[in-house]
């Protein structure tokens, strides 16, 4: 090797050396971490840690009902936002994307609640919902519907509900965004063309809108099944997982695992196994998606 | 030549970010770090601060590291590094403090509690239920040597308090708070009727539910019985227990709960009775200073809660608060204990107490006390706290316990539902327990 050649890579290696370590450090080190004390019994705190094999797994998967408890709740409110927040987002940009009067502040007005803290929504819609003093019960009266009134989050029949539509109001701004982007890249030749050959706005929208806009269906329906179903900083600051279990989801459970019953390595355990199905989930979509766009 | 500077910057750059991730500076033993978690007392301990460091002229450098969850995290990575400060607080549950200790990061100060000193032993100088806290008692269940290894720099108890406006309002003796549990669902029934809201608890934070219901399960079996729930020699399906999580019902059933009471946290349970939307709230003596500053002119008395049963006395959660421990491995652990003596002195404890309204750990301390502060301050010595029991309940049966009430709160599941499904998860525990599984 001549000496200009060692010379680049080691000048390389030193280059990249720093970004290597931070990534090591940060990111590699904790991740395969996570999976080494799934398989202990620590609390967090020991210097001590007690090899337990499989046997959180297997309490997790046997006689944890909790934790699946909480990811059904999880898959009901990702249902939710796939379909209805989406909906709304695609719906709201076509109508941005039709140079309507107006229509740039409409997306910065879209866009302002992803922006936001999640606990700040939180707080903001614990006062939207009050069951004494909500905005929410009080224009339920104003409009004559005052029977409907009720303590939203603490009522086991709405309480899920509730939160999920906090949800998607905070979330479909990132939907909006991106699906508003796809459809500005239609080439507008496509839509002058149908148009001259006599389509209509279904048959418009079914014929080029739609099969153009597949990869970015895809995308937004990865992010909203990935960010929905890791959902925590809302529920935190609204009902708590309550009342009883029926706004717990798997981030809430583990983090109460690990903090309130300092049951680190369980906790580890229920991240790993969580992360194994979101995983699961990315790839089954990936492949469903690939089939659709074959079609 | 500049490329060559380039280069060099940047490993020099990357060597000093490198060693900035390094422990704390172990050299000056003349400064002392406190972490806390207490944003609320931040002027106050840092005045204090510099009282001390006029009078012994060591520096004492108080860290806020606030809200206590994050703190307690914080806590527990700087324990896993050796980056832990000279003083700190273990905030959790006794267990959590045995294991720091069993780690080495907490000092044992038996010895110096139980030092002659002129005008007594340091020990002396607290309520005896403010050490309680931090104390393991031989033959402990953690296998930790028996001693004390923290002190509290406040005391509190957990009670009910009412509205006295209110209560008249409705046409109530405000100086006749209700002394049993048919009583209170008597004085309920009569605000109600006035078009009073009752009750509001903050039972969005299961803590505040496992207090009231381990209040009225030590009132009703007593400890000993309670206690042996515990170990498994009663189920949760005994009467006791089934009548204890009627109460809930009976809240739930006669709507005496303010609605969204079961999911609400501290912060809006504490306007709604500040804001005078509740009669009776159930909440700690640190809420003189919270509704002070959400009310001034709230009218209110503290109480214990209304008995069930006469045959055992009403114990109700406190005792030592707000605690700190000395870091075990600190070079520093001489001038950190001196500290921690000086903070707990009559003087300080005094300005600690009109500052914040507080209960003072220090008994010479109790001076000047507001009327509802001295309140709580008469019912200390019906404190107890799970950080004291003998024996503790698994998390896991604790946790089912507390989210079973929030259900039969909303009307969901019954109090004989709930004791079955929490005796499942006990006798679970159990076996575990057993088998030397997790």
């Amino acid at each position: 090797m001549s000496y200009f050649k060692a010379r680049k890579i080691i000048g390389d290696t030193i280059f990249i050396l720093p970004a290597f370590l931070l990534f090591f450090t940060f990111s590699l080190y904790p991740f395969f971490k996570v999976f080494e004390l799934s398989a202990t019994d620590w609390d967090g705190i020991s210097r001590s840690v007690q090899w337990v094999g499989l046997a959180n797994f297997k309490d997790l998967l046997t006689e944890n009902p909790t934790f699946w408890l909480s990811m059904r709740n999880a898959f009901y409110i990702t249902f939710l936002a796939l379909t209805a927040q989406n909906l709304a987002a695609l719906f709201l940009a076509w109508l941005c994307d039709r140079d309507i009067k107006g229509g740039n502040v409409y997306r910065v007005i879209f866009y302002l609640p992803p922006v936001l803290s999640g606990i700040v929504v939180g707080l903001i819609w614990n006062w939207i919902y009050d069951g004494n003093y909500g905005l929410l019960n009080h224009f339920l009266s104003f409009i004559g519907l005052g029977d409907l009134s009720r303590a939203w989050l603490s009522n086991r029949k709405t309480a899920l509900t509730a939160v999920a539509v906090i949800h998607m109001w905070k979330g479909f701004g990132w939907g909006f965004v991106i699906l508003l982007a796809g459809l500005q890249s239609i080439p507008r030749e496509l839509y002058e063309a149908a148009r001259v050959d006599g389509a209509n706005g279904w048959v418009v929208f079914k014929n080029i809108t739609a099969p153009l806009m597949i990869p970015v269906f895809i995308l937004v329906s990865i992010l909203t099944i990935l960010g929905t179903m890791q959902i925590f900083d809302i529920i935190i600051a609204t009902t708590g997982g309550g009342p009883g279990y029926h706004t717990e989801v798997p981030i809430t459970r583990i983090v109460s695992t690990m903090i309130a019953s300092s049951q680190f390595g369980y906790a580890c355990a229920m991240g790993v196994l969580f992360g194994l199905i979101l995983l699961a989930l990315s790839m089954i979509q990936i492949q469903v998606s690939k089939r659709v766009r074959q079609v | 030549m500049s490329y060559v500077c380039v280069r060099g910057f940047i490993i020099l750059l990357f060597v000093v970010l490198v060693s900035g991730c390094g422990s704390l500076d172990k050299k000056d033993l003349n400064t002392v770090t406190v972490w806390h978690w207490m944003s609320d007392r931040e002027s106050v301990f840092q005045a204090l601060a510099n009282r001390f460091e006029n009078e012994t002229h060591i520096k004492v450098k108080f860290e806020l590291y606030a809200p206590s969850e994050s703190y307690a995290q914080k806590v527990k990575a700087a324990a896993q590094t050796d980056t832990l400060p000279d003083i700190f607080a273990v905030l959790g549950e006794k267990r959590d403090l045995a294991s720091f200790i069993k780690s080495g990061a907490v000092a044992d100060l038996t010895g110096a509690l139980n030092k002659p000193e002129d005008g007594g032993t340091w020990k002396s100088q607290f309520f005896e239920k403010a050490l309680a806290v931090n104390e393991f008692l031989p033959d402990n269940e953690y296998g930790i040597k028996a001693g004390i290894y923290g002190v509290s720099i406040d005391v509190a108890a957990i009670q009910m308090l009412y509205n006295r406006k209110l209560y008249r309002k409705a046409g109530l003796d405000p100086d006749k708070p209700p002394q049993t549990w048919e009583e209170f669902l008597e004085h309920c029934k009569t605000l109600k009727e006035n078009g009073i809201p009752c009750f509001v608890g903050y039972f969005g934070e299961i803590w505040a539910i496992d207090a009231l219901a381990s209040n009225y399960a030590m009132n009703l079996m007593g400890e000993d019985k309670y206690f042996k729930t515990f170990e498994g020699k009663v189920p949760y399906t005994d009467p006791d227990w089934v009548r204890v999580l009627s109460l809930f019902k009976e809240l739930a059933d006669e709507r005496i709960l303010v609605d969204g009471a079961v999911t609400m946290v501290s912060k809006s349970a504490e306007q709604t009775f500040a804001n005078e939307r509740a009669a009776y709230t159930f909440n700690g003596s640190w809420c003189v200073h919270v509704y002070k500053g959400m009310n001034p002119d709230l009218d209110y008395g503290a109480m214990l809660p209304p008995r069930l049963s006469k045959e055992h006395p009403m114990k109700v959660w406190g005792g030592g608060a707000s605690s700190f421990v000395v870091n075990d491995q600190s070079f520093r652990r001489a001038n950190a204990i001196q500290f921690l003596k000086w903070l707990t002195k009559e003087k300080q404890q005094s300005t600690l107490a009109a500052e914040t309204e507080n209960l003072p750990a220090n008994k010479k301390s109790l001076g000047k006390l507001s009327k509802v502060l001295a309140e709580f301050a008469d019912d200390i010595r019906y404190t107890t706290h799970p950080n004291v029991f003998p024996v503790h309940e698994d998390p896991e049966v604790t946790v089912a316990l507390d989210k079973g009430i929030q259900s039969i709160l909303i009307g969901e599941k019954t109090p004989e539902q709930i004791a079955q499904a929490v005796q499942r998860v006990k006798e679970k525990v159990m076996k575990k327990s057993h088998q030397g599984q997790p």
